[in-house]
């Protein structure tokens, strides 16, 4: 079964979480004490991650660190439909890594605030909370045209891929960084569209729209 | 030596140095003993009270009356004490304690954990003053509860006992799963960053000998982090004390007590009306 080192509270950590709930596949989530024990930090944990961050997923052996490269390897391994991360058209996975791209700024602006708020992070809050308005600004314009086109994702296919699930935390969870979505009516329409997508699982923090998994409080094993 | 580090304490810069062996210092922050610089203890001639005490520091801007109040099951041998977490909310102080009080949440914002459809009712439950130590209690609370706490195995009817012993500080005693004639205490200590900022310190004193402390805290972390959305969307952002500005409903008997007691001992930081 696929092991995560496993921070409830991490939206990184949740990107992972989210898309085995939706593949259906069962995992075993290590819990970090990432706040305030920072285990994560330790010499212990860089034998697992020399870079000292998770999410890791420790899959029958084989090793993989970074929030969006763990989507990428979950979608090809364990969707047999091959949409979530569909290789097989160049015009989509040209998107999906665009949008990829995209969520490394997201985490980087908006989840920044969050940690800044949360947990005390220095950062300059001004500048990530600026940040993430700048996006969510691209973003909303983007999706309001997909939806003209009575599309919901932000690829251009009629199926969410892992963008969606790689934008999706750092947007539902922006408020706790001060960053408002009061004025981004697409971008909320879309945080309810995949809210729905069969699976779904939230994080504390995120409320879910209707019938979802239960969040799991074990630390154990997720079937 | 110690490095001078600063925070904000009801709106007030205060500046502090720790030294060890646990030697600590406070003080209104003064131009002669920078921020980031290293400082003599010693050196701190104008200080604030200063307190170590269940793994925090206390301080006051004014003139404490009395001790802090005393939490005895802290000393107890075999207790587990345990630093949660501090989490930085954009509420008020007061609001997030009247959210600790309330049980009527549980199962729609602690779904599967602290409270389950259809099991909604708050049952009648006793408030009073204690006349001697003017703190706030609410007794014989019953909640039926799918996870109680991190060592439960399955849902039970389980009892509550609050006690805010402090504007701004409130303790919850609630039935150990591992022992049923003993209470598991969670301490919910609220640092006022400004009116309406605050960082919510959690403590456990629990009787819990075989899970750690990462496990532990990532359950109370994770409860913490569903309450977090539901304090910061309150409005207004300072807690009304006239009776009628919101309107309470039976299972609300904590919180208007709370509100009536901080208005009768006069606070009027995180409130409305505002000093």
């Amino acid at each position: 079964m696929i092991k995560i080192y496993d921070y409830i509270l991490s939206v990184n950590c949740y990107k992972q979480r989210l898309m085995m709930s939706i593949l259906d596949v069962p995992f075993e989530s290590i819990p970090i004490d990432f706040y305030p024990g920072w285990e994560h930090k330790s010499e212990e944990f860089k034998k697992i991650n020399p870079l000292g961050h998770i999410p890791v997923i420790d899959d029958d052996g084989f090793m993989l660190r970074d929030a969006h490269a763990i989507l990428i390897y979950l979608a090809s391994k364990y969707d047999p439909t091959g949409l979530w991360y569909p290789t097989n058209n160049p015009e989509l996975i040209g998107e999906t890594a665009q949008w990829m791209l995209f969520a490394e700024g997201t985490t980087n602006t908006a989840s920044a605030a969050r940690l800044h708020v949360n947990l005390g992070y220095e950062f300059d809050i001004e500048a990530c909370r600026a940040g993430a308005h700048r996006l969510f600004r691209v973003l909303e314009e983007h999706l309001w045209f997909r939806e003209q086109e009575n599309l919901g994702w932000v690829c251009s296919g009629e199926q969410p891929t892992i963008a969606d699930i790689a934008i999706f935390p750092d947007v539902i969870l922006s408020e706790e960084g001060g960053v408002a979505r009061i004025d981004y009516p697409a971008l909320r329409r879309w945080t309810d569209r995949v809210k729905r997508i069969p699976g779904f699982v939230p994080m504390p923090g995120i409320f879910p729209v209707g019938d979802a998994r239960p969040i799991s409080h074990e630390g154990e094993a997720n079937a | 030596m110690g490095v001078v580090r600063e925070l904000s304490l009801l709106g007030q810069a205060v500046s502090y140095l720790s030294t060890s062996p646990d030697i600590y210092r406070a003080w209104r922050t003064d131009p002669a003993t920078p921020v980031g610089t290293a400082s003599e203890p010693s050196s701190v001639t104008e200080g604030l009270p200063i307190l170590d005490r269940y793994g925090y520091l206390w301080t006051s801007l004014g003139v404490p009356n009395g001790d802090l109040f005393d939490i005895p099951e802290y000393d107890e041998p075999d207790r587990r004490n345990i630093h949660a977490a501090t989490i930085g909310v954009h509420c008020s102080a007061p609001r997030a304690i009247e959210n600790f009080l309330d049980m009527g949440h549980f199962p729609y914002v602690h779904t599967g954990v602290l409270g389950i459809e259809p099991h909604t009712e708050v049952v009648d439950y006793d408030v009073q003053i204690d006349a001697d130590s003017n703190e706030l209690w609410a007794t014989q609370c019953l909640f039926f509860q799918p996870m109680a706490a991190a060592t439960s195995t399955a849902g039970e009817m389980v009892g509550y006992t609050y006690r805010v012993p402090h504007p701004y500080c409130s303790l919850l005693y609630k039935t150990s799963p591992l022992d049923e004639s003993r209470m598991d205490v969670i301490g919910l200590f609220v640092r006022s960053v400004g009116p309406d900022r605050i960082e919510a310190h959690m403590i456990l004193s629990l009787i819990d000998d075989s899970n750690t402390d990462s496990f532990i805290r990532r359950f109370q972390q994770s409860i913490f982090a569903q309450d977090k959305p539901i304090l910061e969307n309150q409005n207004p952002k300072l807690l009304p004390l006239d009776p009628r500005a919101e309107t309470p409903i039976r299972s609300d008997r904590s919180a208007i007590a709370y509100r009536r007691w901080l208005s009768d001992l006069g606070v009027t930081y995180g409130v409305i009306p505002e000093d």
